[in-house]
């Protein structure tokens, strides 16, 4: 691990003072912010990330970035909230199991009480290429360099948004949840806050897989707000090679309402297969407002994966990813709604 | 070496002025100065606050609270295992829940109750989660066992071994390389019984 100062931030806008600084994107910027430090200190031990200065964020005193607050029209949760506690709020596990279900199935209960949900999103592919640096190849580590998982190991990678320059695979298991929900993202920045949805948070790979969000350097997540109330029928769906404390292979957030036999409202993330926390829209659209039967499930999946792109050994995401993603509607069909 | 990761970085700077203007109008006059403060070590002075006493050491900043605990404090309870977050092995207790040391800077530990391996015994009265390894051979080489243990306490205290499924399920993140997997939740069950009468 390189050399580097660390600053203690009391308050948000202190933090985003200290961290913006100039930088080519907000993941390589010389300042980054230490929340749980699961993601940041493992790749600075790996000298992946290469900070010179670390802003802890924990000692943030803003509550709002602590806290989780119901009210009936939406959920807001601070970023530095764990993913710990946010699995543990009684009224999330009662009227959003999308969110606890993800949580639950991801990481371990070590990990859970130390990253905060602000970087869960932000964290990093765990592509073996960008990983080790004793590979000259990876656009996102070292853009330019070309991309050893093309022609490589590439089981793990992903087939939905991919490009020529990277097919790294996004690994979060609560951002198919979040993009599912709707999810807007609060962020403070030096000039004041804005409001990001989720869904425009990430950015494809394209030909600049090494910038992965929307921030710009400095800019620091302070809270996801979940509109519109509670999402009973809900859930998450993962697919892993062991059965627990692993990355998906596969994974389907679906939050769906019904009336009668028909879908009145279908929201589809999925997890394992993309570059991106992926919104399945074509699959949506063409569920949306019709009966959902196994057959209209297999059809809305084979959509949503029409465009995608596989490489040697990662074919059989296709067939998952759609077995996932209809299964997961089937089931949350299924759901006793008390 | 360093001449190498020099062209690189030089390399990462240029190749990337495109996207950098996208993000031009972030870029306050005079933060510049941050981030040119590197490359020599930086110390801190730190009170560590571990199993009820308090050590003050000088340490790097990116020196991990488990180094600082094995090799500052010489509490060597807690062991290194994968050193990535990936294997549980240095599992301590920060307060009161389970935490990995080996992602955890030392500087971030400090104003944090620190509880290892070591202070888990009431002197010579080992914590119920101690004997009941011991009672079920909860190990082989005992290499993973002290993170074993302070993960196992918390899953207790945390209401999360309540069946077989939930303490194999909420104990994932605690590798065993001999597979001692059957006879540490066994171990956990009895601890349970222990701790839940008081």
């Amino acid at each position: 691990m390189r050399p580097f100062t660390y600053e203690v931030a009391t308050d948000a806008a202190s933090a985003v003072a200290l961290a913006s600084v100039r930088a080519s994107a907000h993941v390589t910027a010389p300042v980054q912010y230490k929340g749980g430090g699961t993601t940041l200190i493992d790749l600075m031990k790996l000298d992946v990330m290469r900070p010179s200065t670390l802003v802890d964020i924990t000692t943030i005193r803003d509550e709002a970035m602590h806290k989780i607050v119901h009210t009936n029209s939406e959920l807001r949760i601070g970023s530095l909230v764990s993913m710990a506690q946010l699995h543990d709020d009684a009224s999330v596990i009662r009227d959003y199991p999308i969110l606890t279900e993800s949580l639950w199935q991801a990481a371990s209960q070590q990990l859970r009480n130390m990253a905060r949900l602000g970087g869960n999103v932000l964290q990093r592919t765990r592509c073996s290429y960008f990983r080790d640096t004793s590979y000259d190849q990876c656009n996102k580590r070292s853009p330019g360099s070309g991309c050893a998982a093309l022609d490589g190991a590439n089981r793990g990678h992903a087939v939905l948004g991919t490009s020529e320059q990277c097919i790294a695979v996004y690994p979060s298991d609560w951002a198919p949840a979040l993009i599912a929900l709707d999810a807007q993202v609060e962020v403070l920045g030096k000039s004041g806050k804005r409001i990001v949805a989720f869904e425009h948070l990430h950015r494809l790979p394209g030909t600049t897989p090494h910038i992965e969000t929307n921030l710009a350097p400095g800019e620091l997540i302070t809270a996801f707000i979940v509109p519109g109330g509670p999402r009973r029928r809900s859930l998450y769906r993962k697919i892993r090679d062991r059965q627990s404390y692993e990355f998906a292979n596969a994974s389907a957030a679906v939050a769906i309402d019904l009336d009668g036999e028909a879908l009145r409202d279908v929201r589809i993330g999925l997890g394992g297969v993309a570059t991106v926390p992926w919104r399945a829209h074509r699959a949506e659209s063409l569920l949306r407002g019709k009966k959902l039967t196994e057959a209209s499930a297999t059809a809305a999946a084979e959509a949503e994966f029409k465009d995608a792109r596989t490489r040697k050994y990662n074919a059989f995401k296709v067939v998952l990813g759609k077995q996932t993603m209809i299964r997961a509607l089937l089931e949350a069909q299924a759901m006793e709604i008390s | 070496m360093d001449e190498f990761d020099i062209d690189r970085r030089t390399f990462i700077t240029t190749g990337t002025v495109a996207a950098a203007s996208l993000f031009l109008d972030s870029v306050p006059v005079g933060a510049q100065n941050l981030a040119d403060t590197r490359t020599s070590p930086v110390t801190r002075s730190v009170v560590l606050s571990v199993n009820g006493s308090d050590h003050t050491i000088e340490v790097d900043t990116r020196m991990t609270l488990l180094d600082a605990l094995r090799d500052k404090v010489g509490l060597t309870g807690s062991k290194k295992g994968c050193d990535q977050g990936q294997c549980g092995a240095c599992t301590i207790h920060i307060d009161g829940e389970r935490h990995l040391a080996c992602l955890t800077l030392t500087v971030a530990a400090q104003d944090h109750r620190i509880t290892t391996i070591e202070g888990l015994a009431q002197s010579e009265t080992l914590h119920p989660m101690q004997q009941a390894f011991i009672d079920h051979d909860g190990f082989q080489c005992g290499y993973c066992t002290s993170g074993q243990i302070m993960s196992a306490v918390a899953c207790v205290q945390e209401g999360h071994a309540k069946t077989d499924d939930d303490i194999r399920e909420y104990m994932s993140g605690n590798l065993c390389r001999c597979a001692a997997y059957p006879n540490i939740v066994a171990a956990i069950n009895q601890a349970k019984t222990e701790m839940e009468k008081g």
